[in-house]
């Protein structure tokens, strides 16, 4: 076992892990933040995406051992008390979700986008979103939200 | 063993890391057998799957017999073939599965599901309880899209529950999932279809030959639909259908967003395709020549599907004009006329789907809550369709409540009396109507309470939907709201009555539509890219545009990428080449285009709602049009087959066999 300190969403988190842990298990089943989804296994579909010192990983592909001393954003930490974050917000109102599974990876993925290209084109919301993937919606109002988040600012 | 997926061993463990080292040392020592992986060779009942049975055909449908007249008085006669490619439902969440037994015994299942009321049913059967003992509670579902019904897994899930006596859980990889979760499609077909030279067909003869996959599940019944509907959106005077299923080793075949009929739609258009290249006709005129046209219905086909409204000449001319038709053939033309390597394909596609196919029952109940505001409990589920939102405007709209006001309760057995779940695009008419029934007789009820307490008579007690409020006819006041009535009613104990169920059963709908497909192929390398699709999807009456629209969004995704590039593979060992996310094609953001979603509402008669469903049409259309957009830019080539999907292998293969 190693002892790693991890801070998440702003709270300090000092725990004994396995070498092995992957850094989202972590997250789920050790710190119990269920925000953040395993969707594939193989660093293809996106949903575990987080922020680790603002630059979006994908958990899954990341040792928690790795994340020591690093700063962890997921969904959870995303939102002030009740009021959504923008990129939150601009998914709910384009209907950008619907069985809601991949969704926490987009709005993580999405707001690392936005912070290093704040107004993207269609085709470099597309490109810069192709590491997640989704089922339920075309990725129509994907692209929508985060063109309608783009323009709310982030 | 007889596919790449089937259950060897369970190990339970209490962790996850614990739990993959002990899987890792159960070694099973195989002898390998000769297997069957292609449905063509399975059929040849050489090597069988159930020697005991004595062949590999699990299933017929439709008529075997060859009618030898059935193309006399065709000028022109066409045969083709067609192979509706295997592919991985994919929900992003894989399944997932916990049982505990409570200490009364009873069976509580949290399952990754949408039928939770039938799992029940099925868990209690298998395991010999009384449906009473077992709670199946559906939490949010990660999407299921046909492939989500219990499934072995989660039996031995609730089974090993009780033999050890703890709580047991399960989550399966991706890559267990791509190979032990159903997968769809997987049909092969030969079409025949002839008629006269100026374009009305006059007889179609369907052959499907189904893949149902190691174990016939419903795989095996899923032909049944593809003959229901062969006869698509066309008057054809003669059809003969045959379909036969047969296993083989490889995942079985479920029903996937479609489950048969886009299929039926695939092949009817490409057959209709074929035939109007043979007679060098306009493939949109010979559509139009042979639509059921709009004053026929209702309209039964020769394969008995009794459609019950439609406009399908009016969806087509709608998809034409908002694709801008005749500004895409002169751009098709210039590029021709340069002869670049980047030529335009212009796809159509026509369709009709069968949504709550089986005449189902749903349920619903609605509870007016001591503060006013209501309860919808439905029998429906939601993994993605939004019910929660669309059954609450439904019942909101006929209790005269805010939409805000009323909260939708499904997937947890012990709350919710009886359903079926979500499957078949059925929820709006059956789920949406007992909810809208129930709510009606909820103002009955309330009318009741209302007369009494104002001692008028029910007949003049009358609701006003806008304010929510109750009153004596022609008297503003007395009045009283729903709070105020909620409230009154509890203190005298009466809140109780304001709480009805209803069951209701349907005949099915018929959603249609047409779409536009553009797409560019470069002539050389055989890349295909989409870059539009018109999508005509008319499902009635809509309660919820937005919803609606997303589903088609969806729809027309899974669609496309049947046509350009999923494809679930099996070497000729039958070991399974696309069980990750990194070999199966699905596409990203970057692969697909925004759609252009043109509204279109005719409503049915079939329920007082208007609605038809939604959940499947984009996809039924979609594959179709793309699949004959890039069969359009390449006919210059002389390319008249290609395999789907059409991704650049298979196009280049194509081009390179016209040429030779």
């Amino acid at each position: 076992m190693t002892k790693i300190a991890v801070t998440v969403n702003g709270a300090v988190h000092e725990a004994e892990v396995e070498p092995r842990t992957l850094l989202v298990y972590f997250l789920r089943e050790q710190l119990g933040m269920k925000g953040t989804n395993v969707g594939c296994d193989t660093t293809s579909c996106g949903a575990c995406t987080v922020l680790i010192d603002g630059e979006s990983v994908k958990s899954c592909t990341v040792l928690a051992v790795q994340a020591d001393g690093s700063e962890v954003t997921t969904v959870e930490g995303l939102a002030d008390g009740d009021e959504l974050h923008v990129v939150q917000q601009a998914f709910h109102e384009q209907h950008a979700l619907q069985c809601g599974y991949c969704t926490p990876g987009f709005v993580m993925a999405t707001v690392s986008l936005l912070k290093e290209n704040p107004n993207p084109t269609e085709d470099e919301i597309r490109h810069g979103l192709e590491g997640n993937l989704c089922r339920c919606t075309g990725y129509h109002n994907i692209v929508r939200a985060v063109q309608a988040a783009a323009r709310a600012g982030t | 063993v007889r596919f790449v997926g089937d259950i060897v061993a369970i190990v339970l463990s209490d962790g996850r890391a614990s739990g993959v080292d002990a899987a890792e040392l159960v070694m099973v020592d195989y002898d390998p057998l000769p297997v069957v992986v292609n449905p063509a060779d399975a059929a040849k009942d050489e090597v069988l799957l159930y020697p005991e049975l004595g062949t590999n055909v699990a299933g017929r449908s439709g008529s075997p017999e060859h009618d030898e007249n059935l193309f006399d008085g065709c000028d022109v006669v066409v045969s083709g073939t067609n192979i509706s490619q295997r592919m991985a439902p994919s929900p992003l969440e894989p399944r997932s599965a916990a049982a505990e037994v409570g200490a009364d015994g009873r069976v509580t299942a949290w399952l990754s599901t949408q039928t939770p009321h039938q799992d029940r049913m099925v868990l209690a059967g298998v395991l010999g309880l009384d449906p009473a003992d077992v709670r199946v509670i559906a939490p949010d579902v990660g999407g299921g899209f046909g492939a989500k019904m219990l499934s072995v897994e989660e039996l031995l899930i609730v089974w090993l529950a009780r033999k050890v006596g703890k709580p047991v859980r399960w989550t399966e990889t991706r890559s267990e999932s791509m190979v032990a979760l159903s997968h769809g499609r997987a049909q092969h077909q030969s079409y025949t279809i002839g008629g006269t030279r100026d374009g009305k067909v006059l007889a179609y003869r369907l052959e499907a030959l189904q893949d149902c996959g190691a174990y016939p599940v419903l795989g095996a019944f899923l032909p049944n639909l593809t003959g229901l509907m062969a006869s698509g959106v066309y008057a054809i005077p003669r059809i003969e259908f045959a379909g036969r299923s047969v296993v083989t080793n490889t995942t079985p075949i479920s029903a996937f967003r479609g489950a048969g009929r886009p299929e039926a739609t695939q092949a009817i258009e490409r057959a209709l395709d074929a035939f109007a290249a043979e007679l060098e006709l306009d493939p949109i005129e010979v559509r139009r020549t042979n639509l059921i046209p709009k004053d026929a219905f209702p309209h039964t086909t020769v394969t008995h599907a009794a459609y019950d409204s439609g406009d399908y000449e009016g969806a087509l001319d709608l998809a034409l004009h908002a694709a801008g038709l005749e500004e895409l053939r002169d751009e098709q033309r210039r590029r021709r006329e340069e002869g670049g390597a980047k030529q335009l394909g212009i796809g159509v596609s026509c369709y009709v789907e069968i949504t709550n196919g089986i005449d189902e029952t749903e349920f619903g109940e609605v509870e007016i809550t001591q503060d006013g505001g209501a309860i919808v409990r439905t029998g429906s589920f939601s993994h993605g369709q939004g019910h929660e939102t669309t059954f609450a405007m439904i019942a909101a709209e006929r209790l005269g409540l805010p939409v805000e006001q009323v909260t939708v309760v499904k997937g947890d057995t012990d709350d919710v009396a009886r359903g079926t779940g979500t499957y078949g695009s059925k929820s709006t008419q059956i789920g949406g109507m007992a909810a809208r029934l129930a709510a009606d007789e909820v103002v009955e009820r309330a009318k009741q309470l209302v007369a009494d307490y104002f001692e008028a008579s029910v007949a003049d007690i009358s609701l006003d939907l806008a304010l929510g409020r109750f009153r004596v006819v022609d008297a503003p006041e007395p009045s009283l709201s729903w709070p105020e009535l909620a409230a009154r009613a509890a203190a005298d104990g009466r809140l109780g009555e304001l709480k009805m169920a209803h069951d209701f059963k349907s005949s099915p709908t018929f959603p249609f539509g047409a779409h536009v497909a553009v797409v560019e192929v470069d002539t050389e390398t055989g890349q295909v890219e989409l870059l539009r699709l018109v999508a005509v999807d008319d499902a009635g009456t809509l309660i919820n545009p937005l919803i609606a629209e997303g589903q088609v969004h969806g729809g027309v995704a899974t669609g496309v990428s049947q046509a350009l590039y999923e494809q679930v593979v099996y070497d000729d060992d039958g070991t399974p080449l696309t069980s990750t996310f990194v070999g199966y094609a699905f596409p990203s953001s970057a692969d697909l285009p925004l759609w252009e979603v043109v509204e279109m509402e005719t409503p049915t008669p079939v329920n007082p709602l208007g609605a038809k469903g939604i959940g499947e049409s984009g996809t039924i259309g979609a594959t179709p049009a793309v699949h004959s957009a890039v069969l359009d830019a390449l006919a210059p080539q002389g390319v008249r087959h290609i395999d789907l999907p059409a991704n650049g292998e298979n196009v280049w293969r194509a081009i390179q066999e016209a040429k030779s």
